[in-house]
């Protein structure tokens, strides 16, 4: 019964969405306020409606209901609740349910929160909200249905994916898809501005938000998701450029694209054109990253082939909603008017410089994502793209842009002096001269970019604090000044230096880890040490533990400095699941400030040794460290009352608020 | 329960602790990745081929090299690029004897050729394109300076004092 009313909710939900789809649209033509006014509440009701429909999923997977098909093949009843309910979105029809629930919350947060914007904007623009929710509930009914009941219900169900039940699924995937989704606002805006065909510095300032909202969750998505499958996969690599991370890292780029380029908009009003498109670009990435995971074709063109209703319907999805808005947007981007003039030297032009280089990145990871699938569709021909084709193509687009980062936020509005600005960075240059050099004089045999890898890192840092410092002239005021400055500093320009010093937190860690991480792989026996960086490991000895789900055997070690201070134990284990007789490796980290020890545990041997592979990860807790950084910038910036309000706010008296333009 | 059952039940507990243990060892999968018994003696050969390996796919696998993967194949192919090395082959020899046998596919770093000019091409090219159009945007807006946007209409200028007000 249960089953039934989410499916029942599930319709009722489309035939909301198609009302709110078509109603508030013609409204806005014919300028008819009350079918306008329709948007709000058909919005509110479709995300009730859709959550009904995902409660009653969520019920029959933590009921164990069995003779739900779904819960049936992805469920287990000697699972933990926690995984019972994150099982409801580890498949494809539960994911593709989590999907839409997350993208009607956004349509019914523009609802309530959308009070200030011009009536035709909100209109229009939950309309569009309206089709995208009402094809993928069309998508979820016709061929992902995840409500189909089985005549004979089983006894037991066939388990989640052991890889699957880990704390890591309950966050990243919500993370994930609420990054993307979020992305799916600044769609709508876009496309109701070209649908009424006028744009202006406002558009940005309303669209801001909802980008800088959901590039947060995105950041934490796909730091939340390398750290799962860092310590998940058992061989310490946080990222892979597979095509389902590539997935989720190009919106990710693109929308940090357009967060910058609104900031030209909104407080310059040029690049307007450019900031459309980006906002159509960010969300249609989303959509492929969708496809890409969803429809089987990264597993072969062939098998896509073989059973295309998912690929083809998602397919046809992409091609209404992404070449309808580049064929709308290259029939009405001409018609806006370009405004703000600047020079080539300013924030304006170091934020097209940001632009330029992470939209080539984004399409650098496009081409060598797709290409091989496109390749083989049109030729037959079969190569792969993997990892070193990315870093040396993506790197050296990264450089240029982490170099230029610290310029931006000094350079003026309009006009800026780049030799000022140089100036004001001799002290961060100075600093990373000084990290090259002496990482130079500590590395032993590492590889000779590595160095210079630092350097970028602290350059990037250190610029970041001396935007702080410029702003709150703590170096030219007295001191009790500057704190006044800093209290009257925008909240945005805190987030911008955070997230920023975030970034070259991130990279100190893929580079120390990079070049300075090592490795042992041996066969040990009960009493046998293993030395690493200044870590010696003695092996105890193997015992069995039982799980909720699963039997364990478990590796017990002793962890000493070489002095023999003792540190503490490392427990990694293999777990076996008799549900789907498939087994994990959970790795063993012990963390050391910010390096980790890495442990994992192989076969058993006949003679009783056993396979272990221990790394030493120097620093590589930063890389996640910096996400956090820029998560938390976001957050900062989107607590700005300039940004919440959505209101211009007037410089008050001289004295407090000369920051006041950014 | 009597002291009989008890006794049979402490003989039986072993037993089936022993082929609990069987069994969970024969599901266990091989450990991932490079074994310590496929690993050359010589250090400076065992580092090319896992500078190899990592360049190579695991070509049963979805998008993992061979030094990653805990296939049978990969197993299988780590102990050629090993075996090879030994030969006294040259990094380059041994990618050449993989693609002979396995094509292409095998490469992770596809090489330069006809069909893999656009991949190579492309990320190049963009960028080139993109500051030839920001140089022309810019070089013709100076040219041609535009006026700035459009005035708003009354009633926008009504919200704008409103909301000014509100703000104080």
């Amino acid at each position: 019964m249960i089953a039934e009313l989410g499916h029942y909710a599930l319709m009722l939900a489309l035939g909301l969405a198609l009302i709110q789809g078509s109603l508030p649209l013609v409204g806005a033509r014919s300028n008819d306020a009350v079918l306008m006014s329709m948007a709000t509440p058909a919005a509110l009701a479709q995300f009730v409606f859709v959550a009904l429909s995902f409660a009653a999923l969520a019920v029959c997977y933590v009921t164990s209901d069995f003779s739900v098909l779904n819960v049936y093949e992805n469920s287990n009843s000697a699972m933990p609740l926690i995984y019972r309910l994150t099982s409801i979105w580890g498949n494809h029809e539960g994911s593709m349910m989590l999907w839409v629930f997350i993208l009607t919350f956004f349509g019914a947060l523009v609802a309530v929160f959308g009070n200030n914007l011009p009536v035709k904007l909100k209109a229009n623009s939950l309309a569009v909200q309206a089709w995208i929710a009402a094809a993928f509930d069309l998508f979820i009914l016709i061929t992902s249905n995840p409500f189909l009941r089985i005549p004979n219900a089983p006894f037991e169900g066939r388990d989640l994916n052991p890889i699957l039940q880990d704390p890591g699924l309950a966050f990243h995937p919500p993370m994930l898809y609420l990054g993307y989704v979020g992305f799916s606002i600044a769609f709508s805006f876009a496309i109701a501005a070209l649908l009424e065909g006028r744009i202006d510095a406002a558009w940005a300032r309303w669209v801001r938000p909802w980008v800088l909202g959901a590039w947060m969750c995105l950041t934490l998505g796909i730091a939340g998701g390398s750290y799962w499958a860092y310590y998940e996969l058992g061989w310490g690599g946080y990222w892979f450029w597979d095509p389902v991370e590539n997935a989720s890292l190009m919106p990710w780029l693109a929308g940090t694209a357009l967060l910058h380029s609104a900031v030209v908009m909104e407080k310059r009003g040029a690049l307007k054109v450019w900031t459309i498109l980006l906002a159509i670009l960010a969300f249609s990435l989303s959509l492929i990253g969708t496809f890409l995971v969803r429809s089987g074709v990264l597993t072969s063109v062939h098998s896509f082939a073989t059973d295309p209703t998912r690929g083809v319907f998602i397919l046809a999805i992409l091609a209404i909603f992404i070449g309808g808005a580049l064929a709308l947007y290259a029939a009405r981007a001409p018609l806006l008017k370009q405004g703000g003039l600047f020079a080539p030297i300013s924030r304006e032009g170091a934020l097209v410089f940001n632009n330029l280089f992470l939209t080539s990145a984004c399409a650098t990871v496009f081409v060598g994502t797709l290409y091989p699938l496109a390749l083989e569709a049109l030729t037959g021909a079969k190569i792969s793209v993997g990892p070193p084709f990315f870093n040396l193509t993506f790197g050296p687009l990264f450089v240029p842009l982490l170099l230029a980062m610290p310029f931006g936020p000094l350079l003026g509005w309009k006009r800026g002096d780049l030799l000022a600005a140089a100036q004001r960075l001799l002290a961060a240059a100075l600093l990373a001269a000084v990290a090259i050099a002496a990482s130079f004089a500590l590395q032993r045999g590492g590889p000779v970019l590595a160095p210079f890898g630092v350097g970028l890192a602290i350059f990037v840092m250190a610029g970041a604090l001396i935007d702080l410092a410029e702003r709150t002239m703590i170096l030219r005021v007295p001191f009790g000044a500057a704190l006044r400055r800093a209290a009257g500093l925008p909240r945005s320009a805190w987030g911008t230096a955070l997230a920023h010093f975030g970034i070259g937190v991130t990279l100190l860690g893929i580079v120390a880890v990079t070049a300075w991480g090592s490795e042992r792989i041996a066969a040990i026996k009960p009493g046998d040490t293993v030395e690493i960086a200044h870590y010696r490991l003695t092996f105890d000895g193997l015992f069995e533990r039982p799980g909720a789900n699963y039997h364990e055997l478990v590796g017990h070690f002793t962890v000493r400095r070489m002095s023999g201070e003792l540190l503490g134990a490392m427990e990694p284990s293999r777990r076996t699941f008799p549900a789907r007789n498939m087994a994990t490796t959970e790795a063993a980290l012990m963390s050391r400030r910010f390096s980790q020890l890495y442990l994992s545990l192989g076969d058993p041997n006949p003679d009783g040794s056993v396979a272990v592979r221990l790394y030493f990860k120097p620093q590589v807790l930063l890389i996640w460290l910096g996400a956090l950084f820029m998560f938390a910038g976001g957050a900062l910036s989107l607590s700005d009352r300039r940004l919440r309000v959505g209101a211009p706010r007037r410089a008050k008296a001289p004295a407090a608020a000369l920051q006041a333009a950014e | 329960m009597s002291a009989v059952a008890t006794a049979r039940l402490r003989l039986l507990l072993p037993a089936t602790l022993a082929v609990a243990l069987v069994l969970l060892l024969a599901a266990v999968a091989p450990l991932r990745a490079v074994e310590p018994k496929e690993m050359l003696a010589n250090p400076i050969l065992e580092a090319r081929a896992r500078t190899l390996s990592k360049e190579l796919r695991c070509m049963v696998c979805q998008n993992q090299s061979i030094d990653d993967s805990d296939a049978p194949l990969a197993h299988d192919l780590r102990l050629l690029v090993r075996e090879r090395l030994k030969a006294g082959d040259s990094d380059a020899q041994v990618l050449d004897f993989l693609v002979a046998r396995y094509g292409e596919f095998v490469l992770l770093k596809p090489p330069l050729s006809w069909h893999t000019a656009a991949l190579w091409g492309l990320p190049p090219a963009l960028l080139i394109l993109g500051i030839a159009t920001i140089v022309v945007v810019l070089r013709r807006r100076r040219a041609a300076p535009l006026t700035e946007t459009a005035n708003l209409s009354a009633a926008e200028e009504a919200r704008l004092a409103n909301l000014m007000r509100e703000e104080g």
